[in-house]
């Protein structure tokens, strides 16, 4: 193999030419990146670097030292549009066109959107990290904020937010904040923190439209018309994987890249990261999972079969694991954590903020669950049992 | 081999500690890296190479 693209240019796509360099790879590495800033790293941006705590630059994954060491062709600001897998080419938005022997998809996510209010000033998403320095800006003013979507981020941001002294409320279409991420036990003892912490809840709500006065949003409307008067709004209802630039490559899209188990898409192939959809070996189900430890672990997988080709490939079998700050609040999981799962509490007392919860569906344990409990959680980790296909 | 570690990158994801026991802990209470050995015998290379690759925050120096 002589020739390795890899197209996108985050956390994926960096570990996957670390790992093809460490691996023994010495051909030619070439690397896409729709943005203009080096690699970077995403989970600081709706905490530290939207509160102001760290500097920009140091989001940066790698120094330009440590770049050059890969020896890479780093085309930045560059977006792929086209990939033709039989001529073994990737082309760019400028029409460059390059020739690969091996392609890993490393693309990543788009934020959705909702489907109105798109043009009101002080309607935000936060992915990248111009997103993100926007929105610290609109925050400097002291507005009312009001975040849509209790997810992962959607709670990060209005923890942080908060934090700064802003007016928040939050608005969720789940019963509580994270029960599709972590179930409505522990959503509970989050919504608990906010309110505590004086995030106003609209759970168990959807949004209907976005008010605008001169241009700039000014307030959301509820389901049940309750409107909530807002300067600034952070849409954080989730993301679709980007995959627009393959539509027309024949590759077998769905919600990502299909991939095999060993996360090859075709021959010579692969993906990994946030695009990666695969079916996971140990639940026979196809999976796809938005975590940052992901990243890293299946751009490894992802390289080091690329490289071994298909008689040496091995599958890609992770316990997932996943984490989130919020407020003093450091909540880490490993494994699944299904909304019915049985919750036992095993170390610790949840009233003090401070136990580990082990996940129970179909008579396994299937997920572990910390809540300032780092270290303990990790003993648990090896009860985590293969859950099996549902 | 020798390990350096940065506590102020560490995210405390422990991903360290999965994959180099013998070199890694963490704090109990928010996680953070604890490096036990910072000069590992050679035959603990390949896990601490895994163990830094792994590191979400790039909190893990390898030197050799």
């Amino acid at each position: 193999m002589d020739h390795i693209v890899l197209v996108g240019a985050s956390a994926a796509g960096l570990t996957a030419a670390d790992a093809l360099r460490l691996e023994g790879f010495t051909g030619t590495l070439t690397m896409v990146g729709e943005e203009l800033c080096p690699p970077y790293d995403r989970p600081p941006l709706s905490k530290h670097v939207l509160a102001g705590t760290l500097e920009p630059h140091k989001t940066t994954l790698r120094q330009d030292a440590d770049l050059q060491r890969l020896r890479m062709d780093l085309k930045l600001g560059r977006r792929a549009t086209h990939l033709d897998p039989a001529a073994r080419t990737v082309t760019l938005a400028d029409g460059d066109r390059l020739d690969f022997d091996g392609l890993i998809i490393a693309t990543g996510l788009r934020p959705r959107r909702l489907p109105f209010g798109r043009d009101l000033a002080g309607v935000h998403v936060l992915r990248t990290l111009d997103e993100a320095l926007t929105l610290r800006a609109q925050l400097l003013a002291g507005p009312r904020v009001v975040v849509i979507g209790a997810g992962f981020l959607g709670t990060e941001i209005a923890a942080t937010t908060r934090s700064l002294g802003l007016d928040v409320t939050l608005v969720g279409i789940e019963p509580t904040p994270l029960a599709g991420q972590l179930g409505t036990q522990v959503g509970g003892l989050v919504a608990d923190m906010h309110q505590e912490n004086g995030v106003r809840l609209c759970m168990g709500r959807s949004v209907t439209d976005l008010l605008g006065a001169g241009g700039r949003v000014s307030a959301v409307v509820l389901d049940d018309d309750t409107l909530l008067p807002a300067d600034v709004v952070v849409v954080a209802i989730g993301s679709v994987p980007a995959v627009d630039w393959l539509a027309d490559s024949g590759l077998p899209l769905g919600d990502g890249v299909l991939c095999d188990s060993t996360c090859q898409v075709a021959p010579g192939i692969y993906a990994a990261g946030d695009v990666a959809n695969w079916p996971h070996p140990l639940t026979g189900e196809r999976t796809r999972l938005e975590q940052r430890t992901n990243a890293t672990q299946q751009a490894l997988t992802a390289a080091r079969n690329l490289l071994a080709g298909p008689g040496g490939a091995k599958p890609y079998a992770p316990i997932p694991f996943g984490w989130t700050d919020q407020y003093d609040a450091k909540i880490q999981f490993h494994g699944w954590c299904p909304a019915d799962a049985r919750i036992e509490y095993v170390d610790g007392d949840p009233q003090a903020r401070k136990f580990v919860a082990l996940y129970h569906a179909g008579g396994r344990v299937v997920g572990a669950l910390g809540w300032n409990s780092a270290r303990t959680l990790r003993a648990y980790h090896g009860r985590l049992a293969a859950p099996i296909a549902a | 081999m020798k390990v350096i570690i940065d506590e102020n990158k560490c995210v405390g994801a422990g991903q360290c500690v999965l994959a180099a026991a013998d070199v890694f802990d963490q704090r109990d209470e928010d996680g953070i890296v604890v490096l036990l050995n910072p000069l590992p015998p050679d035959d603990l290379g390949a896990q601490v190479e895994d163990a830094a690759l792994r590191c979400p925050a790039l909190a893990i120096e390898v030197v050799k």
